[in-house]
C-alpha cells in the first residue's frame, strides 16, 4: 500500500486535553502531522480537528479507529484530496517601499488574486487563500524581493460527502 | 435528591460510597491528605488498605477487579505518588481492567509552577488511560467521579485517572450524587447487527475445519454460559488466549488449549489449517499471532468484538460482528447447526499426543534431580482441585502456570498479559483475595518478579490477608535466560540472580514459610500451604536452566512452533 495524503476530520466535545490524546495516537505510530487545525464546528460546543497526514490507507483507518475510541470524540473520518474541498491561508509581510519601487509586486498581487490586509509606513501584509501549491507559487514570486515574515495556516477542509454529525449526536442521547 | 454542604474531600468519599466501593488501595501524602482525613471519619464504610508502594495499590486494585468483575480503586498523592501508579495503569489499560485512580494534586494556584511534588500526571497518564481529568474546583467532583466509574466499567473496560487539586479537596460544595448513565460522545457498546450474526452463522455452519479462539472478552462480558452453549452446539474446538483462560473449564472436552508463543502445539499449528477462524473477545495480540503475514491466511476470519478499533487492526476479517459478546452469542446460538467435527478433533488429539510425549510428560514427571515448575503447578492442582484463583507474575513461571494450572470456574486466572509487568502478582493476589475472601488465592511468582514488589509482604502482614505465595526460584531471570540460550549464544548477560534468604524475609514479616528443595517434600508442603488459614510463603527451588516449550520464536509463523 502506498503513502497518500489524507485529511482526517475529528468531531469532538470541546474539552481540555483532547489534543494531547489525539496527537499521542500519531506519536505512538511515528506518523508526522503535516498540518493541524482546530476550531469550532457548525454544531454548538462541538470542535472540529482537521489533521493532514501522509501515510497508507491501512494506517489511516487504524488511526481513525483509535481516535474514535477516545471518550470525547464523536466521530472521525478520513478523506483523500479528491474527496474534499480544502485550502490553506497565508500571510506575507513585505516592506512598504517595495510596493512603490517594484512595479511587478502590484502585478503579482493582482494575478494571484491575493488581498492586501493592511498597509503602514514600513510594511504591508498580503493574505492569500488557496491550495498549498498556489501559496508556494506566490512565495516563490515574492521571495526575490524580500519577505519580512511569512506564515501559513493548517489546512481547512470540508468533505464532499455528508458527515451527519447532528443526527449521530441525536442517537447518542 | 437534596444537597448537603460538604468539603470536596468528603464529596470524594461519598462519591465512592455511592458507586458501591467499600475497599480502596492507596498511600497517603501531602496533596491527598484532606481525603485521608475524611477516610478516617468514614473508616467503617470504606476500608482503606495501606500498601507499601503506590504501584502495589494499582496492582491490588487490578487483582480485585479481575477477581470480582467490579471496578478497582487506587488512591495516591501528587508527584511521585502519582507517577508510581503509572505501571499499574498501563497494565490495566492493555488488559482492559476497570480501575479508577484518584491522585491529589497541588493547589490550583500552583499548577504549572513546578511546585513541590507537582507533576503533570494528566499528561503522563494520557496514553495509558481510557480517560483522565483534572478537577480544579470542588463543585466538579460528583459529576467527574460519576463519569469516571461509568467510563471505567462500560464497554471495553479500562483505567481512568482523576487528578484533584488540593484546593478542590478543601473547598466546599453543595453535594448531591447522580450516577452517570451516558456520555454524549461515547458509545460503549455498538448496536448488534443481526444480519452480521446471520452471515457469521452461515459461514460457521459451512465450515469443515472451524476453530474458535477466545479471549478475556468472554469474562468481561459475563458471557461464559452463552459461550459454552455455542461451543457445545457447534462442536467446534476452542483455544484460549492467556487472558481468556478460565472462561471455559480447563477440562472441557472442546477446550484444545492455549494459543500463542508458549501455547499448545495443536491449536497453534492448526490455526494455519482451519478454514474458518472465529474470534470471540480477543484482539489478535502479536504474542498470539506470531508473524502476521503468515497467520491463518487460508482461513476466513469472523471477529466478535466490542471495540470497533480492533476490527482489521491486525488480522483482516471476513465478517465483523460488533457488539456485546453475551448478546451476540445468544443471537448466534439458535442459528448454528449442531455438529461434532470428529475428524477435525482427531487432528487436535493427535498433535496433543505429540506435545504430551515430547514436552508435557517430562515436565510433569521429570527425570532430572531438580524440581520442575510444571510439577509444582501440577501439585497445586492436585491440592486445590482446580478451585483456586491463580495469580501469576511474569516470566517462565507464568507460562508454566498458564499452561498447566487447572480451572473449574471463571475469573480464576489473573496475570499481566499485555504489558507483562514483573512485580504484578504479589499485590494483585492481595486484591484478588480481598475481593474473593471465600476462594483460595495462590500467587505464583519467580524470584525476579517477587523482588520487584517484595515490600507488599508488609501489606499482607498488616492486613492479615491469607494469600498463598509460591516462589518458583531458579536463581535466574528465567525467560530472558531462555532467550539468551536460544538466540544469544548462551551469553547470560545480567540474568543470574544472587538471591537473599527469602524465607527469612517472609518470616521477618511474620508470614509462615517453608522452603522445598527435594521432590519428596513438595506434596506435603503444598498440602500444608493450602490447609493454612493464614498467609503462607512457599519457596520451591526448581531446575535452574529449564526452558518453556513449545515456543514460537518472535517473528516466526504459528505453524513453526518448536517442541524443543
Amino acid at each position: 500500500m502506498e503513502d497518500k495524503t489524507f485529511t482526517i476530520s475529528v468531531y469532538s466535545e470541546n474539552n481540555v486535553g483532547l489534543l494531547n490524546r489525539i496527537s499521542g495516537i500519531f506519536l505512538k505510530r511515528h506518523i508526522n502531522i503535516l498540518s493541524l487545525n482546530v476550531s469550532e464546528s457548525e454544531i454548538e460546543n462541538v470542535s472540529r480537528f482537521i489533521i493532514v497526514v501522509n501515510t497508507t490507507e491501512k494506517w489511516v483507518q487504524n488511526i481513525v479507529g483509535q481516535i474514535e475510541k477516545q471518550i470525547e470524540v464523536i466521530k472521525a473520518f478520513y478523506h483523500t484530496d479528491e474527496e474534499t474541498i480544502y485550502l490553506e491561508n497565508a500571510l506575507f509581510k513585505i516592506a512598504s517601499s517595495l510596493l512603490f519601487d517594484e512595479k511587478q509586486i502590484q502585478n503579482i498581487i493582482k494575478e494571484s488574486q491575493s488581498t492586501i490586509v493592511t498597509v503602514s509606513r514600513d510594511f504591508f501584509v498580503i493574505s492569500k487563500s488557496g491550495r498549498r501549491s498556489e501559496i508556494e507559487e506566490l512565495y516563490e514570486k515574492f521571495k526575490p524581493y524580500g519577505i519580512m515574515q511569512f506564515v501559513r495556516s493548517g489546512r481547512i477542509s470540508v468533505s464532499k460527502e455528508k458527515m451527519e454529525i447532528s443526527s449521530l449526536l441525536e442517537t447518542f442521547k | 435528591m437534596g444537597t448537603i454542604r460538604i468539603s470536596g474531600a468528603e464529596a470524594i468519599i461519598r462519591c465512592l460510597l455511592e458507586e458501591g466501593v467499600d475497599l480502596i488501595y492507596g498511600y497517603p501524602g501531602g496533596a491527598i491528605m484532606p481525603v485521608y482525613d475524611e477516610l478516617y471519619k468514614f473508616q467503617d464504610q470504606l476500608h482503606h488498605v495501606l500498601v507499601r508502594h503506590e504501584q502495589g495499590a494499582t496492582h491490588a486494585a487490578q487483582g480485585y477487579a479481575r477477581a470480582t468483575g467490579k471496578v478497582g480503586v487506587a488512591i495516591a498523592t501528587s508527584g511521585p505518588g502519582a507517577t508510581n501508579l503509572v505501571t499499574g495503569i498501563a497494565d490495566a489499560q492493555i488488559d482492559s481492567t476497570p480501575m479508577v485512580c484518584i491522585t491529589g494534586q497541588v493547589g490550583r494556584h500552583l499548577l504549572g509552577s513546578d511546585a513541590f511534588q507537582e507533576t503533570d500526571i494528566i499528561g503522563i497518564s494520557t496514553p495509558v488511560t481510557k480517560w483522565n481529568f483534572q478537577v480544579t474546583e470542588a463543585s466538579q467532583i460528583p459529576e467527574i467521579i460519576a463519569k469516571a466509574f461509568y467510563i471505567a466499567r462500560s464497554g471495553r473496560p479500562g483505567p481512568v485517572l482523576i487528578d484533584i487539586t488540593k484546593n478542590a479537596q478543601f473547598d466546599e460544595l453543595d453535594f448531591s450524587y447522580e450516577k452517570c448513565t451516558g456520555i454524549r460522545s461515547y458509545n460503549p457498546v455498538p448496536k448488534l447487527n443481526l444480519d452480521k450474526v446471520a452471515e457469521a452463522a452461515a459461514l460457521i455452519n459451512s465450515a469443515k475445519k472451524p476453530l474458535i479462539v477466545f479471549g478475556q472478552g468472554i469474562i468481561l462480558g459475563q458471557a461464559e454460559a452463552e459461550f459454552k452453549a455455542v461451543l457445545e452446539k457447534s462442536g467446534i474446538p476452542a483455544a484460549w488466549t492467556i487472558l481468556g483462560l478460565s472462561a471455559l473449564p480447563t477440562d472441557h472436552p472442546l477446550n484444545v488449549g492455549m494459543l500463542g508463543m508458549h501455547g499448545n502445539y495443536a491449536p497453534n499449528l492448526l490455526t494455519n489449517e482451519c478454514d474458518v477462524l472465529i474470534a470471540f473477545g480477543m484482539r489478535f495480540d502479536d504474542r498470539v499471532t506470531g508473524k502476521l503475514s503468515t497467520y491463518a491466511k487460508q482461513a476466513k476470519v469472523i471477529h466478535f468484538e466490542i471495540d470497533p478499533a480492533e476490527i482489521d487492526k491486525n488480522v483482516k476479517t471476513e465478517i465483523a460482528v460488533l457488539g456485546d459478546v453475551k448478546e451476540s452469542l445468544a443471537a448466534l446460538l439458535p442459528l448454528l447447526d449442531a455438529k461434532s467435527h470428529d475428524l477435525w478433533h482427531n487432528e487436535f488429539k493427535e498433535l496433543a499426543k505429540v506435545e504430551y510425549e515430547s514436552v508435557i510428560k517430562d515436565e510433569l514427571n521429570p527425570s532430572t534431580a531438580g524440581l520442575s515448575m510444571g510439577e509444582t503447578i501440577e501439585m497445586i492442582n492436585k491440592h486445590s482441585k482446580g478451585d483456586a484463583i491463580i495469580v501469576s507474575d511474569v516470566g517462565q513461571h507464568q507460562m508454566f502456570a498458564c499452561r498447566y494450572a487447572k480451572f473449574n470456574s471463571t475469573k480464576s486466572n489473573i496475570t499481566s498479559g499485555g504489558l507483562g509487568t514483573m512485580g504484578f502478582a504479589l499485590p494483585a493476589a492481595i486484591g484478588a483475595k480481598m475481593g474473593k475472601p471465600d476462594r483460595e488465592v495462590v500467587a505464583i511468582i519467580g524470584d525476579g518478579g517477587f523482588q520487584m514488589t517484595i515490600q507488599e509482604l508488609g501489606t499482607i502482614f498488616q492486613t492479615q490477608v491469607p494469600v498463598k505465595i509460591v516462589i518458583l526460584n531458579n536463581e535466574f531471570l528465567g525467560m530472558v535466560r531462555q532467550w539468551q540460550e536460544l538466540f544469544f549464544d548462551n551469553r547470560y548477560a545480567s540474568t543470574k540472580m544472587i538471591n537473599p534468604n527469602f524465607v527469612a524475609i517472609a518470616e521477618g514479616y511474620h508470614i509462615k514459610s517453608k522452603k522445598v528443595t527435594q521432590r519428596e517434600d513438595l506434596d506435603a508442603a503444598v498440602a500444608e500451604m493450602l490447609a493454612s488459614k493464614d498467609s503462607y510463603f512457599l519457596e520451591v527451588m526448581v531446575e535452574k536452566e529449564n526452558n518453556v516449550f513449545p515456543m514460537i520464536p518472535t517473528g516466526a509463523c504459528v505453524s513453526e512452533i518448536r517442541l524443543s
